[in-house]
């Protein structure tokens, strides 16, 4: 079995598991009880806010946890939308952000914001020009990813931060969810204010996540209540997750950090290898690129049926992104790309983790050729 | 020193058959129920069936049910999706003063929004007046939202007589809940619910997980915005292993809730035959006969809530002095200065005890005879 599929979720480190066991199982204290259980929770809680935020090279004061990454991009975007909205009201995204940034974004819209969306050249990157072109004077917000979740393709982050330097009155958000640990991002040097991350990417468990908050940086909360999380995310604490993905994150810098070599080459082997398939078009570049993710279309062939092939022969990968894959509509990402319909209605996505190796390459193409193959016979029957 | 813990309402022991059903969708069965390959599958149906298990124990249909990260997330979805997704409608929500932070605070921030909030009063027995809300209601009420069992004292308000009242206006109707299901038999045709919250961490479940219950016709729009999960009314990749923890919690609720209901009424009456028997000076806060069987909550006149706290504490009590949610605060409980006003001694000298699993009539009774010799120690003071 080769599981290739790590960009919609990964697999928990058996160590987050322990951890995660070991807090449900003897510390359930509810963090904001005075008594000595509720004091015992919240000590793991500030121990886990204290890691996240060594790893990250943060305050702990700035590392808020969340349900997710869905609910991260969620609270920052709408957060700083609703606290400012009284400076301006337009927002600069790009056309390829998950849909967690993108429909919060369409929902503003709604609200009487105005959102630009930036367009990507044709190897899936935004241009920092555009984005200083873009700025208004009634801009709060310019919301960019790191990497892309359909085809890997990495923002130029550092210097679009640098370029909002000259514009301090602009918020800064990156969703990093399928960058963190796999590609390195320094949050000062990019003159980041907000940050998203998200734990069962990186072998943690779902449910859990992170919204980095610069100091300083004021934004309204999506979730009103017992103003836990510095009052800015109520809902009592899933201390057993957050412990977890505190442990989670150790391990995986450890392990990617060790791992990037191997999963860069990986990477141009699989590019080059599916490059020399007839049928096959190779979506992700090069260069400027994750060491986890390929895209690929099969020219108009039905991806669902050949992510189904491949299964048959113990390999998963998915078509687009995970969260619209149950929908057979075009990929906006490759659409935005210049891809035409057919390449963009086919395209097939696989991701890797630290335990993928170069010896099973040949054992993936030649998987890949034979789906393809038995994808190409029934399309000529019909 | 045996600890005894008697804070169930602030969050409770996960059950180890929880943990023990968890754990397979935590290691094999890890797969994204978006992914269509054989992995995500998996995923995809043990949400369903959780779904479909826990739609059943309120007599729901499945696809009116949406996990959410837990209570507070259920609460603020159910009123700011209904308040925006209604507020041609009208822009009038009614509610009580006594409700948790998570609906209250909703509320405020709605009536920033341009909504109006009627905050119903309780009296001294924590309860609402059916009258009362007659009053309130008014052609452009949107939505009233009740709660079921209250956390601090566990009153119960009449939520079924509500929901009479409700089905001939047009308004929807919400109750938290949070700490009544479980213990109360909930169903929400026969009680005329149009919103349900529930949490996992009250019942023996998980922390950051729990649902919001939908009536199908219920015009909502989401608070999270992403992907297509829930039936596009809840962003977000599903926490599969949370949701099963979720589905176990809720069948041992469901199986042992006779037997939990008597045993917690029994620990309720023991606890307080000691303090008549031993001759201290308290009162209940709220109406006994008509309350949660988990929660009691007791004014020991002469004393204040931090020492009593801290005394329990190093006594190996756990109790505490109302929500647990005011984020490590004691303030003043909203919930008895609404039923008693804020110059009343009861604020300064309430204790609430909870109960729940693993609790015995042994510790209840060490934990009654505790209280009250920290009660005479600082009473004599
Ligand atoms: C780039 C990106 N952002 C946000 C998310 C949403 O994260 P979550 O699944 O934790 O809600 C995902 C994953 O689905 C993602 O790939
Ligand atoms: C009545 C009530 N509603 C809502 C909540 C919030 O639930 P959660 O802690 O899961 O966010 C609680 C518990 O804190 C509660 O007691």
């Amino acid at each position: 079995m080769i599981y290739l599929d790590n960009s919609a979720t990964t697999k928990v480190f058996p160590e987050a598991l322990e951890s995660f066991t070991a807090v449900a199982t003897n510390y359930f204290g509810n963090p904001s009880s005075l008594h000595e259980l509720g004091m015992q929770a919240e000590r793991l809680l500030i121990q886990a806010r204290e890691q996240i935020a060594r790893l990250l090279h943060v305050k702990a004061t700035e590392i808020i946890f969340t349900s997710g990454g869905t609910e991260s991009n969620n609270m920052a975007i709408k957060g700083i939308a609703w606290q400012h909205r009284h400076r301006g009201r337009h927002i600069i995204t790009t056309s390829i952000e998950h849909p967690s940034v993108a429909e919060a974004c369409k929902q503003l819209e709604q609200l009487g914001f105005e959102v630009t969306y930036l367009p990507v050249d044709e190897r899936g990157i935004v241009s920092v020009e555009d984005v200083e072109k873009a700025i208004r004077e009634d801009t709060i917000l310019v919301s960019i990813m790191h990497v892309n979740n359909e085809i890997g393709s990495i923002q130029p982050i550092e210097q679009i931060g640098a370029t909002l330097k000259k514009y301090p009155k602009i918020f800064f958000h990156v969703d990093h969810v399928q960058g963190v640990t796999k590609v390195p991002l320094d949050f000062k040097k990019a003159n980041i204010d907000l940050c998203t991350m998200s734990a069962h990417k990186f072998h943690g468990l779902k449910g859990a996540g992170i919204l980095y908050v610069r100091e300083g940086v004021k934004l309204s909360p999506l979730l009103a209540g017992g103003a836990q999380e510095m009052q800015l995310r109520s809902g009592t604490e899933n201390v057993a997750g957050i412990v977890a993905m505190a442990k989670a994150l150790r391990l995986a810098f450890e392990k990617y950090e060790k791992a990037r070599q191997e999963l860069n080459e990986m990477k141009r082997l699989l590019i080059a290898e599916l490059s020399k398939i007839e049928g096959i078009q190779v979506n992700t570049p090069v260069d400027h690129s994750a060491p986890h993710i390929v895209n690929f279309s099969i020219n108009g062939l039905k991806s669902e049926v050949f992510v189904h092939e491949l299964e048959k022969q113990q390999i998963y990968v998915s078509t687009t992104s995970a969260c619209s894959s149950r929908k057979k509509a075009p990929s906006k990402t490759l659409l935005a790309m210049g891809a035409d319909q057919k390449r963009a209605e086919s395209s097939i996505r696989i991701s890797l983790s630290y335990e993928n190796h170069r010896g099973q390459l040949s054992l993936i193409i030649e998987a890949i050729k034979h789906a393809l193959k038995k994808l190409q016979e029934v399309a000529r029957e019909m | 020193m045996e600890r005894i813990y008697l804070d169930h309402a602030a969050t409770s022991p996960v059950h180890p058959e929880v943990v023990h059903a968890m754990i397979p969708y935590m290691t094999e069965v890890f797969g994204n129920p978006s992914s269509i390959h054989f992995f995500g599958r998996q995923s995809r149906r043990a949400v369903d069936e959780a779904r479909e298990a826990i739609a059943k124990t309120i007599g729901a249909k499945t696809n009116e049910i949406i996990f959410t990260s837990g209570g507070t997330e259920a609460d603020n979805l159910a009123l700011i999706g209904v308040a925006m997704a209604n507020r041609q409608k009208g822009r009038h929500i009614i509610t009580t003063s006594v409700e948790h932070h998570a609906v209250l605070h909703t509320c405020h921030y709605l009536e920033k929004q341009g909504f109006e909030v009627t905050y119903l009063p309780v009296n001294e027995q924590g309860k609402i007046s059916l009258t009362d809300l007659q009053k309130a209601l008014r052609p452009d009420t949107i939505l009233v939202s009740v709660m079921f069992g209250n956390n601090e004292t566990g009153v119960l308000q009449p939520i079924e007589e509500i929901g009479m009242m409700l089905k001939e206006h047009p308004a929807y109707f919400h109750t938290d809940a949070v700490q009544a299901y479980g213990l109360i038999p909930i169903d929400v045709n026969k009680l005329h619910i149009d919103l349900l919250s529930v949490s996992a961490h009250k019942i023996n479940g998980p922390k950051g997980v729990g649902f919001l219950y939908v009536r199908e016709n219920v015009k909502l729009i989401p608070h999270l915005y992403g992907g297509e999960q829930e039936r596009k009314r809840r962003a977000g990749t599903e926490n599969v292993a949370g949701i099963i923890g979720l589905q176990k919690a809720v069948e041992i609720a469901q199986q042992t809730m006779r037997e939990k209901v008597q045993l917690y009424r029994s620990f309720k009456e023991r606890m307080l035959a000691i303090f008549e028997q031993e001759g201290i000076h308290y009162a209940v806060n709220g109406d006994m006969d008509d309350s949660l069987p988990h929660v009691l909550n007791v004014a020991f006149f002469g004393t204040n809530v931090e020492a009593m706290l801290v005394n329990l504490d190093l006594a190996g009590i756990a109790a505490s002095s109302g929500s647990a949610c005011t984020a490590g605060s004691v303030d003043p409980s909203h919930v008895l200065v609404a039923m008693f006003g804020k110059d009343s001694e009861r604020i300064r000298s309430s204790i609430r005890f909870s109960f729940g699993l693993g609790n015995t009539a042994q510790q209840i009774e060490m934990a009654a005879y505790e209280t009250v010799k920290i009660v005479k120690r600082l009473v004599r003071k």
